[in-house]
């Protein structure tokens, strides 16, 4: 499909689906680089020998 | 395994770690689906191709208010049943609420513009709709600004609760009030009034988005947990060392 067969609005068509598109992006670049750094800090944690008590028990 | 058994955040993460695949491979998909059936739809007669906004306001709009419901649920899990998880769970759906209102609004308004000659008007359901908005803000605020988490919990959870007050406003706003927005075409008594070629996309569009909000949530809330042992062993840690 071609920008042109969306008719004289196009670019409000397109700008929707572009806006939708960045921040669902945005939302799952958030929720992964979230992820990374907590496992980070709890490495960095455990590294230090601070380990939760079932942790350390299971140890 | 019992659904009370995730009430334990280690059997959360357990679990959710194996359903996480399945539920990112089936939203991928479905969304694949449901962007190809939305390019794919005729256009309208009256509105043309600005048609194809809808498949992506809508499943927005509809998800706007039911994190705030599923927020809601939590809520009561905080306040009445003091889940271990309920706080967890409503702390996570915030901002993926507010992102979807935002997003609710924006194409709301992409759409208004060449539908209504205008991207905004002070009617009640783009009123209310800007409120919820502005509610899911606050909440976030209000966790981040109170320092002890079960003060913050119980604080959002009243919130929340009042917040709720608006959905069924949102919802009816339509009937009650004399708006620009349209009445409701899905979910309506007596049927929806779409057309099956502008239906079937929107409705595999919607359960598209909802799976993604699943997705982002359970994926949210597993850093909400992992962020919480962080901070019990920050304490561990400063309690530990000599004063």
């Amino acid at each position: 499909m071609s920008f042109a067969m969306l008719g004289p609005y196009a670019a409000f068509i397109v700008w929707s689906y572009a806006i939708v598109t960045v921040v669902v992006l945005a939302l799952i670049g958030w929720v992964v680089s979230d992820y990374r750094r907590q496992q980070a800090i709890l490495r960095d944690l455990d590294a230090k020998g601070i380990t939760r008590r079932s942790g350390r028990e299971a140890a | 395994m019992a659904l009370i058994d995730l009430a334990n955040p280690t059997r959360f993460l357990a679990f959710s770690a194996r359903a996480l695949p399945w539920l990112i491979a089936v939203t991928v998909i479905l969304l694949l689906v449901g962007l190809q059936q939305s390019v794919m739809a005729p256009d309208d007669y009256q509105q043309g191709a600005t048609v194809k906004i809808m498949f992506i306001h809508v499943p927005n709009a509809w998800l706007s208010m039911f994190v705030w419901g599923v927020m809601s649920i939590a809520a009561l899990g905080t306040l009445v049943w003091r889940h271990p998880l309920a706080d967890v769970a409503a702390k996570a759906a915030a901002p993926l609420g507010a992102a979807f209102t935002f997003l609710a609004l924006v194409t709301g308004s992409l759409w208004g513009r060449p539908m209504w000659g205008t991207y905004w008007e002070w009617d009640a359901r783009l009123t209310s709709v800007l409120i919820l908005f502005l509610m899911y803000l606050g909440l976030m605020v209000l966790w981040r600004a109170v320092e002890d988490p079960s003060r913050a919990a119980r604080a959002a959870a009243i919130l929340t609760l009042v917040g709720a007050i608006n959905l069924p406003i949102i919802k009816f706003s339509v009937d009650w009030w004399n708006t620009l927005h349209q009445g409701a075409s899905v979910l309506r008594m007596g049927g929806p009034t779409l057309d099956r070629s502008y239906l079937i996309p929107l409705l595999i569009m919607a359960i598209a988005f909802s799976l993604l909000f699943i997705t982002l949530h359970i994926a949210a809330m597993r850093n909400e947990i992992l962020r919480r042992r962080v901070r019990s062993l920050q304490l561990l840690q400063a309690s530990r060392q000599p004063t």
